[in-house]
């Protein structure tokens, strides 16, 4: 296994490459460093001499991907790409077009993020499993009809209109919870009841209906025919029997956003005033910030990548026929 | 009940226990710790992160309201005069001013040989700096905090991390310190470039700053006192000079602004210690100053709190005002010894939502309108503008001031079509298209439709309040007004139409051609917005096609510079209360063109009458004499018509009951120090209006159980369910 995953580790750097490449790409098409340093500098009096200084102290000053007027290697190398690009693979991520630290802005924000994120996730998750599992036990029953058009109803709903409801019923109008907004230690819990809520809720409808699929497959299947034959009980059917290999497709689509996790979500942060990650990137791309913009990029692509080794890797946890070689 | 479901009902038991006592006694929807409660804390709100708190460097008014609490220029802006008045903030008096000839020979302010302007400023001893780890000293009077690597500084992740402090007197190297800065290119002062029009030696310096930076090691400290600045003198411990070039009576405003603040050399060499910007310790995020609050947190993600700056000296709240002010108990603290409020909190609320709300709740203290909340606040009636019944009910009280500054439809005067360019007669007609265009313009429909009739039609770029500004039929323009039973009447749209047949555009068609007639409006955004339909509809009033080019910021910018763009919409808001930051819009030079995108003026507008007066204008003091010339460049722009229309908005702040002394200042940001709050009104009327409701929590519990109910007793059945074989048993 270890020769498999310094193998997919090794084939991760082309696709990096590329990703930042794209990234780089795809911004300077829109933006001009000229243009960047006038966002940064502001609207009033920025002279062409400020701009210029702008650009030098920042590397902008070069040539994007290839210096015409350099020998050799340095045709490569003086470059905005390679400069700004070559940190970036042992997770220098520098400092922001303002001057922050980003590493730092990063490690701060992330948790935020995480406090909303993971217990979205897990009981989430641990929701829809358990409420699939329920409509699979009474399939092709009233439950069943009427469990699948709740969910139809729940997913044709705006996350918005989630997200405004809450705040109009749960924070305004019975004044239970805080409308918005976040304080960290023993007070978060206050801050994140509402939109942990509402994330498990609004995911309830799409969560449910895949996993129901799923396990409708395995519960078709003749070795639960066999367990059911044999009495073993419904609720060791499920939960021993259909839901170990349910697992697999589940895990595909789970253990991969596993380490985005902390990346935020840019919706409810925003509207719940969550000081996470989720709107650092949209926030950078507004502000022309492309050193934020690449590192976020970067971030993101990485963690995917991992996320997809952690996938292959916990196929073999849940089934031993899979072998990773 | 089994023991199962038993050990569920236990945990929900639990939860709900745990829910209802984690609330306290205290509403639960307080987005504010509970141990802040009843103290004197202002909240208010942010919807950006600041881009910079140094104020050598920050230029934005959102930044300013962070900063201007807690940097002190030489001068300020009294808090309750109108017109805005300057008087001395940390100064003993006004400086002195000296004007000098190229000799250096005392002259008069008119005089023809005038070559040098000395400003001589004088602090008042005993004021001092917040406490701050960059005063730390130890017994042998060197800093505590002196780290020689990166590694030094590994155990320090926030300024608060810095356990020792101290502080020290404001003396008048402080500001000579900042000039310094200011003058230095690598920090990249916004106003460097034009202050370095007036400050003696201010290039010079910048080159030597420049020399001295490049000699030295990478991220190594320059102690800018080393290097002389001839345009400034440090005469003694509260005394220092700052030396012009010729005269301009504009640069009393600036002493007014956080530029001009005293930065410490400390704090220079404490900033530029190793590893402190990898931290991101910097002055730009952790301000030092000698003012009224102190910022002891800065997370720009969450909240920014500043804090009663303990070291602040003696200063008291007005004795003067307007003649309203009293009525209005703005002057009932006169007298008393400010700031008022310990701390003001400001908490980020990127959504008006929940801010909104958040305000009715009285979680915040103030607020703006947003336009979706302006029909709950305000209601517009036959009396005119004011507070809804239910804001009244609650004790809201209503701020309204008029802007210090301009939004206005702009013609591109390079351009080939609508600008001042050809044949004297082509010039004309271009002229008089640009009137028509000014007529169909419904300004006053624009303001009520999009701007919730927050705004006023201006006559001219100046706004009221400034001087030059002339109300009634003085000011008219009289270029697309007519003055009819003492109100200004915008000319008919007939009136245009016959213009429109003498620019050679009858119904909108070329005269010669009978092409149409369209126009370009360039603009940030894509097309199709109301606003957009609105204006389509107004030029189509005399048969001009306007056709809206929608572009990103970058693209819009670009076309302005290189003087792409046709019809377009720009903004000013005021540095300072004087004509000339206004007129300025409109000078030859300041085109965005000819300046290659650095200039204000974006109409590109260059006449050299208007130009000749303006340089005239611009170095006189207020008097009648500056008033005519004001006149006759306004008579210029109303004849030439640079811009189509232009309106002067109107800012609404709503202030909880508990709110006292607030006054809308155009100009200063430095007002926090003034208000006063009430916290046990506060209080009491936070428990009032928040008293949580449970019904529903019981309801959501029902409903839980009424739907869990006939699925348990399903699941039941199942399980005891028999197979019977075929036939019964045997």
């Amino acid at each position: 296994m270890l020769a498999y995953i310094i193998r997919r580790l090794v084939y991760a750097i082309p696709i990096l490459i590329g990703v930042n490449l794209l990234t780089f790409a795809l911004f300077f098409v829109v933006n001009t460093p000229d243009q960047m340093a006038r966002v940064q500098l502001g609207d009033k009096h920025v002279t062409e001499d400020a701009v210029q200084e702008w650009k030098a102290q920042r590397g902008y000053d070069k040539p994007l991907l290839i210096n015409g007027e350099a020998d050799g290697a340095e045709v490569f190398i003086d470059t905005i790409f390679f400069e700004k690009s070559l940190s970036l693979f042992v997770l220098d991520f520098g400092k922001s077009d303002a001057g922050r630290n980003i590493a730092a802005d990063i490690e701060q924000r992330m948790w935020p993020s995480l406090a909303v994120a993971l217990p979205t996730f897990i009981i989430g998750i641990s929701v829809n499993i358990a409420f699939a599992l329920f409509v699979v036990m009474f399939r092709a029953s009233i439950f069943d009809t009427s469990a699948m058009i709740l969910c139809v109803g729940l997913m044709s709903v705006s996350g918005v209109f989630y997200v405004i409801a809450g705040q109009f019923f749960f924070a305004k109008e019975w004044s239970l919870v805080p409308i918005s907004g976040y304080l960290g230690g023993a007070d978060a819990w206050r801050f994140l009841l509402l939109p942990v809520t509402i994330g498990v809720i609004s995911g309830i409808g799409g969560g449910t209906r895949l996993y129901r699929t799923l396990f409708l497959e395995e519960a078709n299947k003749d070795y639960v025919r066999t367990a059911r034959a044999k009495g073993v009980a419904e609720l060791t059917v499920l939960f021993r029997h259909i839901l170990p290999n349910g697992m697999i497709p589940i895990l595909t689509s789970v253990v991969v956003v596993i380490p985005s996790l902390f990346m935020g979500s840019l919706l409810v942060e925003s509207f719940f005033g969550i000081p996470g990650l989720g709107s650092y990137t949209l926030d950078a791309i507004q502000s022309q910030d492309f050193a934020i913009v690449r590192s976020m990029v970067f971030l993101g692509s990485v963690l995917y990548i991992i996320g997809l080794l952690l996938t292959d890797i916990s196929y073999t946890l849940v089934d031993p026929r899979v072998r990773l070689s | 009940m089994n023991t199962q479901g038993s050990l569920v009902v236990a945990a929900l038991a639990v939860a709900f226990t745990f829910f209802i006592s984690g609330c306290g006694d205290g509403a639960w929807n307080n987005p504010h710790p509970a141990d802040e409660a009843g103290k004197n804390i202002l909240y208010s709100n942010f919807s950006g992160p600041p881009k910079h708190l140094d104020p050598v460097i920050s230029y934005s008014s959102d930044e300013g309201r962070f900063i201007d609490q807690i940097y002190d220029p030489p001068l300020q802006y009294h808090y309750l005069k109108r017109p805005f008045e300057l008087e001395p903030n940390t100064l003993a008096q006004m400086p002195e001013i000296v004007y000098l000839d190229a000799e250096g020979n005392e002259v008069p302010s008119e005089s023809p040989e005038l070559a040098y302007s000395d400003y001589f400023f004088e602090l008042t001893p005993g004021t001092y700096y917040q406490p701050h780890p960059a005063f730390a000293l130890d017994e042998t009077g060197e800093s505590i905090y002196a780290f020689e690597s990166a590694d030094d500084a590994a155990p320090f992740r926030t300024l608060s991390d810095f356990s020792e402090t101290g502080t020290r007197e404001l003396i008048a190297e402080d500001y000579a310190y900042q000039l310094k800065r200011l003058a230095d290119p690598t920090l990249l002062s916004p106003i460097r470039g034009l202050m370095s029009e007036y400050i003696l030696g201010m290039n010079e310096f910048a080159d030597i700053a420049k020399q001295a930076r490049d000699a030295q090691g990478e991220g190594e400290w320059l102690d800018l006192r080393t290097l002389d600045f001839s345009g400034v003198e440090v005469i003694d411990r509260y005394r220092f000079r700052i030396r012009l070039k010729g005269k301009y009576p504009q640069f009393s405003y600036w002493l007014a602004f956080h530029f001009f603040a005293p930065i410490p050399f400390e704090a220079d060499r404490f900033y530029s210690m190793p590893g402190m910007a990898d931290r991101n310790i910097t002055l730009d995020w952790y301000p030092v100053g000698t003012g009224p609050y102190m910022m002891t947190r800065n997370d720009p993600n969450e909240a920014i709190v500043l804090e009663k700056n303990p070291n602040y000296r003696d200063d008291f709240y007005p004795a003067e005002g307007e003649i309203a002010d009293r009525a209005a108990g703005l002057l009932d603290d006169a007298g008393q010894k400010i700031p008022f409020i310990d701390k003001v909190v400001y908490r980020l609320e990127k959504e008006s939502i929940p801010l909104w709300s958040k305000f009715l709740q009285g979680y915040y203290d103030r607020s703006g309108i947003a336009s979706d909340s302006f029909d709950q606040a305000i209601s517009v009636g036959s009396e005119g503008i004011g507070l809804s019944d239910e804001m009244r009910e609650r004790g809201i009280t209503l701020d309204v001031a008029v802007t210090p500054g301009t939004y206005y439809f702009g013609f591109n005067m390079l351009d080939d079509v609508i600008g001042d360019t050809g044949t004297a007669d082509e010039r004309e007609r271009k002229r008089l298209l640009r009137q028509a265009i000014a007529i169909i313009y419904d300004q006053e429909e624009y303001i009520s439709i999009f701007y919730n009739g927050r705004g006023e039609t201006a006559m001219s770029p100046i706004p009221p309040g400034i001087f030059g500004y002339q109300k009634g039929q003085e000011g008219l323009n009289d270029s697309v007004f007519d003055w009819i039973d003492g109100e200004a009447v915008r000319k008919s749209t007939e009136v245009a139409r016959d213009l429109m047949v003498k620019a050679g555009y009858p119904d909108g068609r070329d005269a010669d051609t009978g092409e149409p007639l369209v126009l370009n409006l360039d603009t940030v955004g894509s097309g199709g917005s109301a606003a957009q339909s609105w204006l389509i509809k107004q030029f189509k009033k005399i048969g001009i096609q306007l056709n809206i080019r929608g572009t990103d910021y970058n693209r819009f910018k670009d076309k302005m510079k290189a003087g792409n763009a046709q019809l377009f919409q720009w903004g000013w808001l005021a540095d300072y209360p004087d004509a000339e930051n206004f007129l300025f819009l409109l000078y030859g030079p300041n085109g965005q063109v000819v300046t290659q995108g650095a200039g204000v003026n974006s109409s590109n507008f260059d006449n050299a009458r208007y130009n000749e007066l303006f340089e005239e204008m611009k170095l006189m003091e207020n008097s009648p004499e500056r008033m005519e010339i004001i006149r006759e460049m306004l008579d210029i722009l109303h004849h030439e018509m640079p811009w189509a229309s232009s309106f002067h908005p109107h800012s609404y702040v709503l202030n909880n009951a508990w709110v006292y002394n607030s006054k809308p200042h155009g100009i200063s940001k430095s007002v926090l120090k003034y208000l006063r709050i009430d916290p046990e009104q506060r209080a009491r009327m936070q428990a009032e209006w928040n008293s949580p409701v449970l019904w529903p929590l019981l309801l959501v519990a029902v409903i839980v159980l009424v739907t869990a109910l006939p699925g348990y007793l399903a699941y039941r059945r199942r399980l005891n369910h028999r197979i019977r074989p075929l036939g019964g048993d045997k």
